[in-house]
């Protein structure tokens, strides 16, 4: 009992020193511009409901702006509507809408230029240019937002969640709609992506370069304009991400670009008209992966090396493997593909022969790509069902010795 | 004219063979839709037999019809009638029976099943397909009296508009891959009425994006107006032109 009264005299003065500002029509502070004159380090401003044009907001004390009964704060087109320049800033559950849209400058829902620990949280960002800008963040939360964008061209749209420069960030549980990029990391070191869904983007769901040692954490890709596109990184982690819908010309579920010493394990690739594209990669870990439907499950240029497919598994692909040359530095075993049409004489669940998964006529669109227009004709079905007994023009090496005669994964 | 025409059609549509043919495509394809779980998966198994088994089916039929009723023709040119006529009204029966044996056979089960633009263009590009190799077996058969060799020459023809143009095709492809082919492409494939089916279905599914820049090319002629008329129009010339040798040739053969 001692004890707990104890807690409750400490809790209760910790209460009397953060103080709690309201912001509303009928609260003592009519504006927020007000409240933050007055307030001071660990204080709390709450936002009432109501539509707040106060143009850009900056947070420079370490305080919590917490929106009750969503408060609506409109940028009117014109403004950066929250600018975070402290560190240890809360920002949670508020709606924010209609940033600035500028070629120039980067106007964002929520920008934290050089902070950290900031957590912005359960945050709903209608129509923005930019989401939420991190720029020089360090062990910063992005959490639970909802950010959803309705611009038609990449040019008069920016990114949904854009970080530049960042380290130990956390980036989990958000969803975001109709951005440039979903989620777009520049130079971010050692940070967590989970559970969001990043959908109908204009341009790439997810999008990173020069971001080394970052985990990537089930999240949803799905009918992004150009899919997921991850560039120049290494120590990249992918896990039990689903990727699905990226379907168009260009499009890929995720196309790696100088990617090194990475693992990308248990993911899901469905309806993409490319599931993976690789190119320059080398020292990539694919295990346990599912690729079901795609135009080309995965195109590996010649490029790669020291790629390793282990216990993937291949449903219903147009095309298994595309490749544009002879030299093969990767290794392909144990996979599992419907198009097998090896034996398995003793019942060791892996196939006697080796299958070859570039068809002939996969190497020849890779050559000649107007040889499409004699897509599904039945003189290309003769040709690979040849090439299959009697491999010449595809590649020797690229040949899984040890196919699974049932699905790994599924 | 037009009793020839009702007694060619009363003919063919009491033949077995017909009646079989019409059976296996409606179970071919009632079977197709039912299995396969996408409906862009099952208009592309449609699309097989389409452009394989009606065409094989339509020339070989009407190859050997013709060569039956020749008989029949003497009788009719012994009266008063017109050897165009007489031509145009076994044409006329047989591109209609054999039409309406793939509409009953594969339209029913497409409009049933996939009431959709591509299945529509899927039906007419096979019921035009029908008429079109109905109309090549009638320039087969008017070149050559020996039955045998007549219908020989019919499934050369279908060999080689499924696949031995496509492999010319092929062919020409490695040997001219410098040049920006593109475009010629098209009036290329214009000349394969199989091949001109498969691409305008083809870009009507949405797996056209697995065809890149050919693709697009293509879509950009196709997809619109005028690229549809066009290749409408060419499959027409595919009729028009076999049937007006032909005529042209019946007129003045000496039976």
């Amino acid at each position: 009992m001692r004890y707990l009264l104890m807690i409750l005299i400490i809790f209760s003065a910790t209460q009397l020193q953060a103080k709690s500002l309201h912001v509303g029509k009928q609260e003592a502070y009519k504006t927020i511009h007000q409240a933050l004159q007055v307030v001071a380090d660990s204080d709390s401003i709450l936002i009432h409901a109501g539509l707040y044009q106060e143009g850009n907001l900056i947070i420079d004390k370490s305080i919590s702006l917490i929106g009750i009964d969503n408060p609506i704060l409109d940028g009117q087109y014109k403004y950066e509507v929250i600018s975070i320049k402290a560190n240890y800033v809360t920002v949670e559950g508020i709606t924010i809408q209609h940033s600035g849209v500028s070629s120039i400058i980067d106007y964002a829902g929520i920008k934290l230029y050089e902070c950290n620990n900031v957590r912005i949280e359960k945050n709903i960002i209608e129509d923005a240019f930019f989401g939420i800008y991190v720029q020089y963040g360090t062990k910063c939360i992005i959490r639970n937002n909802h950010l959803r964008a309705h611009k038609k061209t990449e040019q008069e749209s920016g990114n949904g969640i854009h970080c530049w420069k960042s380290d130990s960030l956390q980036i989990t549980g958000n969803q975001i709609q109709g951005h440039r990029d979903g989620i777009y990391f520049e130079f971010v070191t050692n940070s967590i992506i989970w559970r969001n869904i990043s959908s109908k983007n204009l341009r790439y769901g997810l999008h990173f370069m020069f971001s080394n040692h970052d985990t990537y954490v089930t999240n949803v890709f799905e009918n992004n304009g150009a899919g997921v596109a991850v560039m120049f990184s290494n120590h990249v982690h992918m896990y039990n991400n689903y990727f699905r819908e990226n379907w168009g010309d260009a499009s890929y579920g995720i196309l790696l670009k100088e990617i090194s010493d990475s693992e990308i394990e248990g993911n899901r690739f469905e309806q993409n008209t490319s599931g993976i594209y690789i190119e320059g990669a080398s020292r990539i870990q694919m295990n346990r992966n599912l690729f079901k439907g795609n135009g080309w499950a995965l195109k590996i240029q010649a490029s790669c090396m020291e790629i390793q497919l282990h216990n993937n598994d291949f449903i219903g692909n147009t095309f298994d493997v595309g490749t544009n040359g002879s030299l093969v530095l990767n290794n392909f075993n144990n996979n599992y593909w419907d198009k097998y049409e090896g034996y398995d004489l003793n019942k060791d669940r892996q196939g006697d022969v080796p299958y070859r998964p570039v068809s002939m006529y996969a190497g020849i669109i890779e050559k000649i790509p107007v040889a499409m227009i004699l897509f599904r004709s039945l003189i290309t079905t003769l040709m690979d069902k040849s090439e299959k007994l009697i491999p010449s023009i595809t590649p020797e090496q690229l040949k899984d010795d040890h196919p699974h005669i049932k699905p790994v994964v599924s | 004219m037009y009793k020839i025409f009702k007694y060619v059609i009363r003919d063919i549509l009491r033949n077995r063979i017909m009646l079989a043919y019409t059976a296996l495509l409606l179970l071919a394809s009632g079977s197709i839709f039912s299995l396969e779980d996408t409906s862009a998966k099952a208009i592309l198994s449609v699309l097989n037999i389409v452009l394989l088994i009606v065409p094989l089916v339509s020339i070989v039929f009407a190859t050997i019809y013709v060569y039956n009723s020749n008989e029949f023709i003497e009788l009719l040119l012994s009266q008063p009638i017109q050897r165009k006529k007489i031509w145009l009204s076994i044409f006329y029966g047989l591109s209609l029976s054999l039409g309406l044996a793939f509409l009953v056979g594969i339209g029913i089960p497409v409009l049933l099943f996939e009431r959709s633009l591509t299945g529509l263009l899927l039906v007419a590009c096979g019921a035009l397909l029908s008429v079109i190799f109905a109309a090549i077996a009638m320039l087969a058969v008017v070149f050559t009296r020996d039955k045998a060799k007549g219908i020989g020459t019919a499934v050369l023809m279908w060999l080689y508009f499924t696949i031995l143009f496509d492999g010319l095709v092929l062919f020409g492809l490695f040997q001219l891959s410098d040049y920006p082919i593109e475009k010629a492409m098209i009036v290329v494939s214009s000349l394969n009425p199989i091949d001109l089916s498969r691409i305008l279905i083809l870009l009507k599914l949405d797996i056209s994006a697995l065809m890149g820049y050919t693709g697009a090319i293509f879509q950009d002629f196709f997809g619109t107006a005028t690229g549809m008329t066009l290749s409408f129009v060419a499959l027409m010339l595919w009729i028009l032109i076999p049937v007006g040798i032909s005529l042209h040739k019946f007129s003045k053969k000496d039976l």
